[in-house]
């Protein structure tokens, strides 16, 4: 029997008619499509701890912000998408680049900040490309991304194609003005865009009720734009719900806004500790015990007879090699060259006159 | 050759690459139905229709952001701001969206956006509707920046600008709009960037300056030639790219240089202008390089101390005969 989720459990109690939310059509899930979901969340799990561990002995440096805990929101969220659809992410976008289909390889070895790296190394964690597989990139400036979303979905609109531009935001992204922009000119415009608030109830460090005096469900409504809340530790729920989302803005519905319920089992970036001033030790340790996304699917499966542990071993197994290629392609490519540093700040050497004027000569 | 204002002239630029190019769309607060809040966009709305003549709502950084987007998936915008002042509140998506995302994405990227307006003080508008926004932009690699000061130059910028494959800033000038000049005819007419146009050619004295000024500059032309100065007025059309080159070949043949722009002293196009002459044309000077600027105050709006407060022919005078000793 299927758990339910402790959002489902939470709005029953709260007996809130008006709080839009979905209901889970889990069950019309197929073994396929679960294994599929179960091996990508695997690889996610194990290429964050990959990147977690080169980050602690130096091999990744800057900010590196893990999504270990919410590998249901990249596998369900992602995995409706067609490849011609766009997604576009925070700088939390490893996974969501992989699930998009960036080569778990590239994506590393720019973490490594190698030539061979999506963005030849001058990205970093925070910015990883994919834009042949429509990933429209990681973006560090919080909210940022939302208006860039917007023109993605507006070019769509612009050649009347029927993708979808599904945009990633974190919680406290609703409290930037490019939200609201954003909000209010895809309405107008009814624009093919899902903004998908990863909610895991903290920005850095501040609980997201302590900065917002209304819900997130409540933050699209002034601008006419639907809101949803899903859960996303539960990937069945995850998919068939925001699966839903997709097809209903492919047929024209208009932008949506996704409150996918999540949580960080880590800290905000490696900097930081899983745990202290602003949550509890113990609330991570019950969050990890009780809403793990892989163990919440495993856990189905095997209730369901629909995997054996070996079966997830074998995968598991499988999803750690990948990972492990991964690092020594990362490891074994070169460092990128002074060249390239100036290569791509202009698309092309300007005929005329000079565009950069710092004097030093390559 | 057509004499036509400076608004028809960027109205002309506008309606040329939009028919050549279906990619091509403006969008801007009043662009559409209101013609433009300055009436650059004229008629374009009945034109091209309401899919590439786009009203938004007053929201600078969405909008901006909106073209960044629609440049990553191979539209090319222009996006009007209706002044650049207003720009600083889309300055997030310039700067760190426009400007860096060929970089930062690894040339997967490019942001072929143009953003176009008026910058520059008009007369007695106040602070925060009076400043010269030049600098702003031309700090950051990965924007290019232009400032047409004649009709021909508006139309010919503009339409390398809507071509070229990167983010390139085009300051117009309110006080320009209903300036009359002769534009050549024909869609192919494009001024390169990176390109200055010596206006007024004279052997003693550069000045070197850009958009609205050169009318300052060659009235102070006019006054020091009856006085025996003869001046060179270089207008740099571009300044970024800059044209380097130009600014060498006129110092060299007069050795002596003031630099004019209408913004702040500190950190402005005359800085970088100074720069360049100290690393690449120190033996060629003969007096210090000058700088004819806007006081270093946020602009007044009383009448008196406005015009007190802005680069004037008067103080262009004084700043070429202090550099030729005279």
């Amino acid at each position: 029997m299927l758990q339910r989720s402790s959002v489902e459990q939470e709005l029953e109690r709260e007996g809130s008619v008006n709080k839009p939310t979905m209901t889970m059509k889990t069950s019309a899930l197929s073994k396929e499509e679960l294994i599929e979901l179960l091996k990508q969340m695997l690889l996610y799990r194990r290429f964050e701890e990959k990147a977690g561990e080169s980050y602690a002995i130096g091999k990744i440096g800057g900010f590196c912000h893990l999504h270990i805990g919410q590998e249901a929101v990249a596998a369900g969220c992602i995995t409706p998408l067609k490849k011609d659809d766009y997604v576009i992410g925070t700088y939390r976008e490893h996974t969501q680049a992989l699930a998009k289909g960036v080569p778990p390889e590239a994506v590393m070895a720019e973490l490594y900040g190698k030539a061979a790296g999506t963005s030849g190394g001058l990205g970093g964690s925070m910015h990883i490309f994919g834009t042949d597989v429509g990933f429209m990139g990681g973006h560090g400036i919080v909210g940022g991304q939302l208006a860039v979303a917007l023109g993605i979905a507006w070019g769509i609109h612009y050649r009347g194609g029927d993708q979808v531009c599904v945009c990633f935001l974190g919680d406290a992204a609703v409290n930037q003005g490019a939200f609201h922009e954003s909000l209010n000119m895809a309405a107008i415009w009814n624009l093919p865009v899902i903004y998908a608030v990863e909610n895991n109830d903290f920005g850095m460090g501040t609980k997201f009720s302590r900065v917002s005096k209304t819900e997130m469900s409540q933050k699209s409504a002034s601008h006419g734009v639907p809101a949803r809340v899903i859960d996303g530790q539960n990937v069945m729920s995850t998919y068939a719900d925001f699966g839903e989302v997709v097809e209903e803005v492919r047929k024209g519905a208009g932008p949506q806004f996704v409150d996918v319920q999540c949580y960080r089992f880590k800290g905000h970036s490696m900097s930081d500790p899983v745990s202290g001033t602003y949550r509890s030790k113990k609330e991570v340790e019950d969050k990890t015990e009780n809403a793990d996304p892989i163990k919440i699917l495993c856990d189905h499966m095997f209730d369901s007879g629909l995997l054996s542990p070996e079966e997830l071993q074998e995968m598991d197994g499988e999803a750690r090699e990948v990972v492990k290629r991964a690092a020594e392609f990362a490891e074994a490519a070169p460092e990128p060259d002074i060249k390239s540093l100036y290569e791509n700040v202009y698309s092309e050497a300007n005929p005329n006159g000079r565009l950069f004027f710092d004097g030093r000569v390559i | 050759m057509a004499e036509i204002t400076y608004r028809d002239a960027l109205n002309q630029a506008l309606a040329e690459e939009m028919d050549r190019d279906e990619s091509v769309f403006l969008i801007g607060e009043e662009v559409a139905e209101y013609d433009g809040a300055y009436k650059v966009s004229r008629g374009l709305l009945e034109r091209f229709g309401e899919r590439r003549v786009v009203d938004t709502p007053i929201s600078e950084l969405g909008f901006t952001g909106l073209a960044v987007g629609a440049a990553m998936v191979g539209l090319r915008p222009v996006v009007e701001f209706m002044t650049f002042n207003f720009s600083l509140l889309a300055l997030d998506q310039v700067i760190n969206n426009a400007a860096k995302m060929g970089s930062m994405s690894g040339g997967q990227v490019t942001s072929p956006i143009v953003l176009r307006g008026p910058s520059g003080a008009a007369f007695q508008l106040g602070s925060q509707h009076s400043q010269a926004c030049e600098a702003w932009y031309l700090h950051t690699p990965g924007l290019k920046v232009v400032a047409p000061g004649t009709p021909a130059d508006a139309k010919g910028l503009l339409k390398t600008a809507i071509r070229d494959n990167d983010p390139v800033v085009v300051m117009e000038s309110e006080l320009l709009y209903n300036f009359k000049g002769e534009v050549p005819e024909g869609e192919e007419f494009l001024i390169p960037l990176g390109v200055a146009d010596l206006k007024r050619e004279g052997g003693d004295v550069s000045i070197i300056t850009h958009g609205q000024m050169i009318h300052v500059a060659l009235r102070a032309a006019e006054q020091l030639a009856k006085k025996g100065v003869e001046a060179d007025v270089l207008d740099l059309r571009s300044l970024r790219p800059l044209d380097v080159e130009s600014i060498l070949e006129s110092v060299g043949k007069t050795n002596r240089a003031v630099c004019l722009e209408e913004g702040w002293s500190y950190g402005g196009v005359g800085s970088q202008v100074v720069s360049v002459l100290m690393e690449e044309a120190f033996d060629d000077l003969d007096a210090p390089v000058l700088r004819v600027t806007q006081a270093d105050v946020p602009m007044p709006y009383n009448k008196k101390l406005e015009a007190w407060s802005k680069p004037s022919v008067s103080r262009l005078v004084e700043a070429c005969e202090k550099v030729c000793y005279v």
